[in-house]
């Protein structure tokens, strides 16, 4: 399998060791990336706040350049996949608006055709379970995750709106995560928070919402039992992850809660170290994920 | 026919307990509304089964509740479709742990229970839309008789104009489910429903009050999930969103949330880099730099200095050891001439802003294969 890939920006910023496990994790698997290193950020939605035939244009230069390669496109982040999949929406919904979109991008050489060579932009999670095959996965598993509890966080942005995202064609796209968690051999963890937000989308601008959601939801989780949460978005793990110590102040109660990507816990269970796919640069301590695998915990 | 099981969450404040599930057995057909399993459970059960309800059809915008978790009407709901749900959640664990599916029936959330599915619309519904001055505010003396307007100049504001104010978008509202002070959705798209209005002579203030509220547009978390919760496709959210570009055009850049210097930060640095520079979009955020000085006010310098800790955190983990994530604007931009493609893409769509809305238009028809022969007039 070989895909046109779009890292996305926080994976290669703050978020660096996603980055790297999806290498790691894709080399194992057998796909073969190829990086659109000349693609732009999908605008997070912010830029559409500002300008939307902006935020359109630029997503369709992204398109364009993954369909130059004749591939399907791949992203790792749910909030590329809700931005960028809102702007094809939008691309694919009518001819003269994708014209108008075009004029610009073929001064560039570069176009977007919908459908062309039944091209798609598929998360890695989307692309795992409907692609790849979670049967396929299964054959791949090397270090079952037997006994870990993995509470599952889509990221608002891959799964709402449905009416966006596929979902008549693919109705269980919320609930994959529990699917691939079962398929690694892992226990899945059900809390309140799994489809929530994270709050990642106000940290500067209502610091205290933000912070209380992720707290939340980090609390639910722990207190339904998990040894970790997975999530196929870097912006949730920003505030889930990073700003754990700031949001357990905010809810006022001890968080220490592992929060993997999901490349990471694929990688896992590939045979992948904790170091080798960088989960000692998190900031909630992973130590615990590291010995319930080691002493392959009671199930 | 087919059978089904309710379980409704039910509440009785003269009873003096707390509250409780109730399992309903009903029998109808899968083309039917959970509304109807519950009118038909009250009928053969219980009478004391409270819910509100009127016409049945969508319209009337009454019989708002949670189904298997999700908010919406309980007449649009097909009962069937709300079993296939159910089973669903239940075969990954996201049920509610009975050993047979049920479905699911809750009280809308975010707001006061009164009893069983009924709650109270004026303490936080009625409340957020009286709080955007739900009606026309024209300047001068009244025509004579009524405001002529172009039918083209009202059609951007048809989509918030369909709301039925039942509620559903408000139950689901993640941002005010961590923060009961947001304005909400339903009162947004009210909001933006005068905004857009060509006859409303206050538009600039309208925005000015909203921005300026630390609930108010800047709240607003992203989350999407009023838009699957409108049973009328208003999509409040896109219409919060249209708020705030219209605030930005108007030149309200001071809101107490950042809220347009992160939109301003975060267009910019695209323009410039590509891609994301944190370093830059958090400092940008909270302090624009004008003409290459730094001008932070009060706010600015609080939101900088909680940031530090995070920061150093990064750095001591590996996170944010590089210098390229530390210091704003050290971030390489995009290779071989690729950033100025993006810079004329900016050039040239700054010009034109054009905004493409979905519910107005349609989606067009898939247009014919090219060797069909066309008709002919």
């Amino acid at each position: 399998m070989k895909l046109a890939y779009w890292p996305g920006c926080v994976s290669r910023g703050f978020t660096s060791e996603l980055h790297g496990s999806m290498a790691f994790t894709a080399e194992k698997l057998g796909i073969e990336l190829v990086e659109l290193d000349r693609a732009n950020c999908c605008g997070a939605g912010i830029i559409a706040e500002h300008n939307q035939e902006l935020a359109d244009t630029l997503n369709a230069r992204t398109f364009a350049l993954a369909q130059q390669t004749g591939l399907a496109m791949m992203n790792i982040c749910s909030t590329c996949q809700g931005a960028q999949s809102e702007c094809q929406q939008r691309l694919d919904a009518d001819s003269s608006y994708r014209a108008h979109i075009n004029e610009v991008l073929s001064g560039q050489g570069l176009a977007y055709e919908k459908g062309k060579d039944g091209f798609t932009n598929k998360n890695f999670l989307w692309l795992l379970v409907e692609d790849y095959g979670l049967d396929q996965l299964a054959e791949k598993v090397v270090r079952p995750l037997s006994g870990l509890r993995v509470g599952p966080f889509y990221g608002c942005y891959i799964v709402r709106p449905k009416d966006r995202l596929g979902y008549d064609e693919f109705p269980d796209r919320d609930v994959y995560l529990e699917k691939l968690i079962e398929v690694l051999g892992g226990e899945v963890v059900e809390y309140d928070g799994a489809r929530k937000c994270c709050g990642f989308p106000v940290i500067t601008m209502n610091r205290e919402t933000s912070l209380r959601q992720a707290g939340t939801h980090v609390g639910d989780a722990l207190d339904a039992g998990a040894d970790c949460l997975v999530t196929p978005c870097p912006l949730c793990h920003l505030n889930l992850d990073m700003q754990q110590p700031e949001a357990a102040k905010v809810v006022n109660r001890d968080l220490d809660l592992a929060v993997l990507h999901l490349p990471q816990l694929v990688g896992l269970a590939l045979g992948g170290e904790p170091k080798q796919l960088g989960m000692s640069k998190h900031i909630a301590s992973t130590k615990w994920v590291e010995e319930r695998l080691a002493t392959g915990a009671p199930a | 026919m087919a059978e089904y099981t309710l379980k409704v969450r039910r509440y009785q404040p003269e009873s003096g307990e707390g509250a409780y599930w109730e399992k309903f057995k009903v029998d109808l057909d899968p083309s039917l509304s959970v509304l109807d399993g519950i009118l038909q459970a009250k009928d053969r059960e219980d009478g004391s089964l409270a819910v509100r309800c009127s016409c049945r059809a969508a319209i009337c915008g009454s019989c708002g509740m949670k189904i298997n978790g999700q908010s919406g009407l309980g007449c649009k709901t097909q009962i069937g479709e709300a079993q296939e749900l159910a089973e669903k959640q239940a075969s990954v664990g996201e049920g509610n742990g009975d050993s047979a599916p049920t479905i699911m029936v809750e009280p809308m959330g975010n707001m006061p229970v009164i009893k069983d599915l009924i709650t109270d619309m004026e303490s936080t519904h009625w409340t957020k839309i009286r709080r955007v001055t739900p009606w026309l505010l024209p300047h001068g003396e009244p025509p004579e008789r009524e405001y002529v307007v172009e039918p083209e100049s009202m059609i951007d504001i048809t989509q918030s104009m369909a709301c039925i104010q039942c509620g559903a978008c408000v139950s689901s509202c993640l941002s005010m489910e961590a923060d009961p002070d947001f304005i909400g959705p339903a009162a947004l798209a009210k909001a933006y429903r005068f905004v857009g209005d060509p006859r409303d002579a206050e538009t600039v203030e309208r925005l000015h009050d909203l921005a300026h509220d630390p609930h108010g547009i800047y709240d607003c978390t992203h989350c999407f999930s009023c838009i699957d919760a409108c049973p009328k496709g208003v999509a409040p959210m896109d219409q919060i969103m249209r708020l705030r570009r219209k605030a930005g055009e108007e030149g309200i850049h001071d809101d107490p949330n950042n809220g347009h210097n992160h939109v301003t930060a975060m267009t910019n640095m695209i323009e410039k880099k590509g891609t994301n520079d944190e370093a830059l979009l958090i400092q940008e955020s909270y302090a624009p730099g004008i003409k290459g000085k730094l001008k932070p006010t009060k706010a600015a310098i609080k939101g900088l200095t909680e940031s530090l800790p995070t920061v150093l955190r990064a750095i001591k983990t590996g996170k944010a050891r590089s210098l390229s994530k530390l210091i704003p604007g050290i971030h390489p931009k995009l290779p071989g001439g690729a950033q100025d493609e993006v810079k004329a893409i900016y050039a040239h769509t700054e010009e034109h802003r054009e905004e493409f809305n979905i519910y107005i238009t349609g989606e067009e028809d898939v247009e014919p294969e090219p060797d069909e022969p066309k008709e002919t007039a």
